[in-house]
């Protein structure tokens, strides 16, 4: 999957009779390559588009510039009909599983829909292909016989994961899906998902604020802010050595779950709210906010460096 | 909020426009016409073709549309087809009657529903809920034209504490006690019914609101439950029956159409009811011009009346 | 320092259609003046339900079954409504998880941090509008004037979380409960509030009662530390013994579940295996058991006791009195100790 300069805006529309339609920037200007086989993590606040970026790729939202080449084809506009057999390979996983499935539906019957629908499995073997998709995620058979209500929430997500791997797809978009759980049931769905990306070859495009979750899954992490990438490296270089400020303002963020910290040094705190993407700041985007700013970071809009290391900054870090 | 109102009452325009057209279609489509309704039909014809000629009614329906458009934009209405009257007059003199019993029964309703609703709500799957709840749902299936017999009934002619219908004692003063006490019957049948429909929708939007989290914030301040449903849950509660109030006042005139005959009350639902079955175009016509502007004028009443209470909402 | 707050086993009970359910049980602790205690826990643990409890805030078919919750010498579970009300919001307030949907949309911000301070301090109008501007500088809200004429749509979620602790500290009070302040902030905003919470308690010496999921939150405030799962305290101890060695294996396994920022990449988190149970199919002995590596017949059987493990230290396991998990734990003592960040 290669993504190149890609832009999402949504229209603002005034009111009626006023001619001033603005547009939100949900993602703006991303340019993104996913390797066969690996992860690469998503990380940001809340409205900092990467939830919009994860959708875009996989045309569940429509780009309003830039290409997504997938496989080696672009289907940057590709229309619906054409769209089927990519779409298959690409699947997403949601953060709350338990609204994406049917209350009224067995699970046996979410699962083997779509696989009758594209006719992917003989009617008289869907029964086996729904245990065997059962089994892949951890699943005893007689799940498939029950309610979504009762299932717990983990549950429920490996449902909604063993529902995406019924089009046995390549590229699996994770949109938080393990920020709804709690933290013993995280660790839980996080191997799962490890273990399936082996046995299967799945990419994964994993989108999450909790940054814990993300360094442990992700070969690559990007961090974005306000709908650009402002930083993208290898994961272990990237928590070790931090380049953007925003980055390193965000990882010092997340309090480290041990009380002898809190005696040392009082952390560097980001003051400040994410301003509104709507509405962003000229310049850097992040230079309201930025301890490091300079009077250029105003004006200039930097641009993610080309390298292995790769940061939107006038002045990176050391 | 000057540019607001000014873009609201520039889209009125087209609607109104729209309200005339079609009204003006389905009236014509409508069997029977003017002449053949209230014309004796003894008189020949040719008497018939030339009256007919006469009042426009040959002509096609868009050319006597646009003769009567022409004559609105000019400010006459025309003259009805049955009294000669000038239509602008005997809408005139109806009109107020209507709108005072209409707002004088929304009044009272609301003061009947909303009491009700909160108390409904805050006591809810009581047995005072369930009483409350069963009295509304009797307010909206006995029809009103029933309830208003019975009550001229028992009232009016049994105990003969109040007048059995219209709106002035012949002969008396006409003044506001005549008035009022002639109110009194209509008001309460319409109140009820609109009491029996509000009191559900005041109770939904109240349990709703009691769900709130920044009521267990107001709990948490140590206010009593009193300042809690009366300062914090109550406005937020009320907010959402704007909009039903407003989808009300249209129902409100086409019931009082009834509730006007049954009371012999002297409003725009006895003149319309002549109008339509003596097919008076011209009076039809201004009615439903009157009609659609009251309805059009109290939404937008209503939208900045929530924007007065909401401040989430902005004239935008 | 003295006791502030004493919860003496403590059951909660709540009455529905389908019956009763007992969501907390046997829980006890003490605040003392101005210290900052944790409950921790996973969703449905009974953590904000022992939280609300306290405030007197269970709402319909809730109520205290059993026990007391003595603050001050008074015990709160047997107190009037009456007499309750002049506590709350006076002497003992709390904030919330959500600051979206805790402050009233149609009040101004100004009237909703002045109203308890009209009602138990029957302050003037205009000292109480000094007062809530103050405190709304205090906490941080730029422009206090203007803001305290807005309404609360104009401000952003982190900002109504500062607003809900105005409201909470306005009238001094010597107990601030705080349910899961943080988790519905972002990261940067969470830092923040994390931050503004310690620094108003060292000027005003609240103590504090913090209920939350997140072992980080908990290790950047709590001075004491008490773990619940399953409706029941399973291990309280002062924050470092607590997670320099904790005792029970639950808490071991949630510590371990945390994902690190220093491991390699690709490493698996040691998971806890199974669900929660739900509080109608509750298993019979330690109610951990099902999920316990090191469970034994006598776990399956028996309800261990709450039972002090060291000076401070308690907990509710068979092994840890028995002292047979000293060396079972004793390996991922190490493990924790090379953690950094």
């Amino acid at each position: 999957m290669q993504i190149e300069r890609l832009s999402t805006h949504y229209p603002v529309r005034g009111a009626f009779l006023s001619r001033r339609d603005k547009a939100v920037k949900a993602v703006d200007d991303v340019s993104l390559t996913l390797y066969e086989g690996e992860t690469v993590g998503l990380v940001g606040e809340s409205g900092c588009g990467k939830s919009t970026l994860g959708r875009t790729i996989i045309r569940l939202e429509q780009s309003s510039g830039g290409r997504i080449r997938f496989e080696g084809r672009d289907i940057t506009h590709d229309p619906p009909k054409k769209l089927i057999p990519a779409r298959m390979r690409m699947q997403m996983i949601f953060q709350d599983p338990y609204a994406s499935l049917n209350p009224r539906m067995r699970i046996v019957d979410t699962l083997s829909e779509p696989l009758l629908v594209h006719r992917l499995v003989e009617r008289h073997e869907i029964r086996r292909e729904v245990d065997r998709l059962l089994a892949l995620v951890g699943l005893p058979s007689s799940a498939g016989n029950r309610y979504p209500h009762e299932f717990s929430g983990g549950q429920r997500q490996r449902i909604g994961i063993a529902r995406a791997l019924s089009f046995r797809p390549k590229l699996l978009v994770c949109d938080e899906p393990v920020s709804a759980l709690d933290v013993s049931i995280q660790a839980q769905i996080l191997n799962l998902l490890q273990d399936l990306q082996e046995e299967l070859t799945l990419t994964y495009l994993f989108i999450a604020h909790g940054i814990g979750a993300v360094k442990q899954i992700s070969k690559r992490v990007a961090v974005m802010y306000l709908g650009k990438i402002v930083e993208l490296a290898g994961t272990e270089e990237l928590f070790r050595r931090p380049r953007h400020p925003y980055t390193q303002l965000l990882l010092n963020a997340y309090p480290p779950p041990d009380p002898a910290y809190r005696r040392k040094q009082s952390r560097v705190i980001l003051h400040g709210d994410i301003p509104s993407p709507a509405n962003p700041p000229a310049g850097c985007r992040f230079h309201t906010r930025c301890p490091y700013a300079q009077q250029r970071c105003r004006v200039e809009t930097p641009h993610l460096s080309e390298k292995e290391h790769a940061v939107a900054c006038h002045y990176p870090l050391a | 909020m000057g540019p607001y109102l000014v873009r609201r009452l520039l889209i009125a325009v087209p609607v109104f426009w729209g309200i005339t057209v079609l009204s003006f279609l389905i009236m014509n489509m409508a069997p029977g016409n003017p002449v053949d309704m209230f014309i004796n039909p003894n008189v020949p014809p040719e008497m018939r073709e030339l009256r007919k000629e006469l009042l426009g009614l040959n002509d096609p329906v868009y050319v006597q549309y646009f003769k009567w458009l022409a004559g609105v934009l000019r400010g006459e209405l025309g003259y009805s087809f049955s009294s000669y009257a000038p239509v602008t007059e005997l809408i005139g003199a109806r009109i107020g009657p209507t709108l005072l019993l209409a707002s004088s029964s929304l009044a009272v309703g609301l003061i009947i529903a909303i009491p009700i609703g909160i108390l409904s709500a805050v006591k809810h799957n009581t047995r005072l809920d369930y009483l409350m709840t069963g009295l509304s749902f009797l307010g909206t299936s006995i029809p009103p034209f029933f309830l208003g017999l019975g009550l001229i009934y028992i009232l009016g002619v049994e105990l003969k504490w109040l007048p059995t219908g219209g709106m002035k004692t012949l002969g008396g003063d006409g003044g506001f006690a005549d008035i009022a006490i002639h109110l009194i019957m209509p008001v309460l049948v319409l109140g009820m019914t609109i009491a029996g429909k509000k009191v559900r929708y005041v109770r939904a939007s109240m349990l709703d609101v009691l769900g709130q989290d920044y009521l267990r914030t107001a709990r948490s301040k140590g206010l009593s439950e009193w300042a809690v449903t009366n300062r914090h849950a109550l406005r937020n509660a009320l907010i959402p029956i704007i909009a039903v109030i407003g989808a009300e006042i249209p129902l409100l005139l086409g019931g009082s159409i009834i509730i006007e005959q049954v009371f012999q009350w002297p409003g725009i639902g006895q003149l319309t009811m002549e109008a339509i079955l003596s097919r008076d175009y011209p009076t039809l016509m201004g009615l439903n011009l009157v009609a659609a502007s009251v309805v059009l004028l109290t939404n937008l009443l209503i939208d900045i009346l929530y924007a007065a209470v909401d401040p989430r909402i902005e004239f935008n | 320092m003295g006791e502030l707050l004493k919860v003496d086993q403590l059951q909660i009970k709540f009455r529905s259609e389908q019956g009763e359910t007992v969501s907390v049980e046997d829980v006890s602790f003490t605040i003392r003046h101005g210290e900052t205690m944790a409950i921790v826990g996973e969703s449905g643990c009974g953590k904000s339900v022992t939280s609300l409890a306290i405030m007197g805030l269970l709402g319909a078919g809730g109520t205290i079954a059993k026990g007391s919750v003595r603050f001050q010498d008074t015990n709160l579970a047997s107190l009037p409504e009456r007499q309750l009300r002049k506590l709350k919001g006076s002497q003992m307030s709390m904030i919330f998880q959500e600051p979206m949907t805790s402050l009233n949309p149609v009040m101004t911000i100004g009237r909703q941090i002045e109203e308890a301070v009209r009602l138990h301090l029957k302050s003037p109008r205009k000292t109480a509008r000094r007062l809530a501007i103050d405190m709304l500088r205090k906490v941080g809200i730029p422009r206090p004037e203007s803001i305290a004429k807005a309404y609360p749509h104009v401000l952003s979620g982190g900002m109504r979380q500062r607003v809900m602790i105005a409201i909470a500290l306005i009238c001094q009070p010597k107990l601030l409960i705080a349910d899961e302040p943080t988790t519905a902030l972002d990261v940067t905003i969470q830092a923040q509030i994390i931050e503004l919470m310690k620094s108003l308690q060292e000027e005003t010496g609240t103590a504090i009662l913090l209920v939350t999921h997140d072992l980080g939150v908990v290790a950047a405030m709590a001075d004491q530390v008490a773990v619940m799962y399953a409706g029941q305290i399973v291990e309280a101890a002062d924050v470092y013994t607590l997670f320099r060695s904790p005792r029970h294996p639950y808490t071991q396994g949630l510590l371990n579940s945390i994902p690190r920022l220093d491991g390699g990449k690709g490493q698996r988190a040691p998971a806890i295996p199974g669900q929660v149970p739900s509080l109608r199919e509750m298993p019979a002995g330690c109610r951990f058991h099902p999920r316990c590596p090191y469970a034994k017949d006598r776990c399956r059987e028996r309800q261990p006791r709450l039972s002090f493990a060291g000076e401070e230290h308690q907990v509710r396991c068979w092994l840890a009195e028995s002292e047979e998990l000293e060396s079972a734990s004793a390996s991922d003592d190490q493990r924790r100790k090379s953690v950094a960040l």
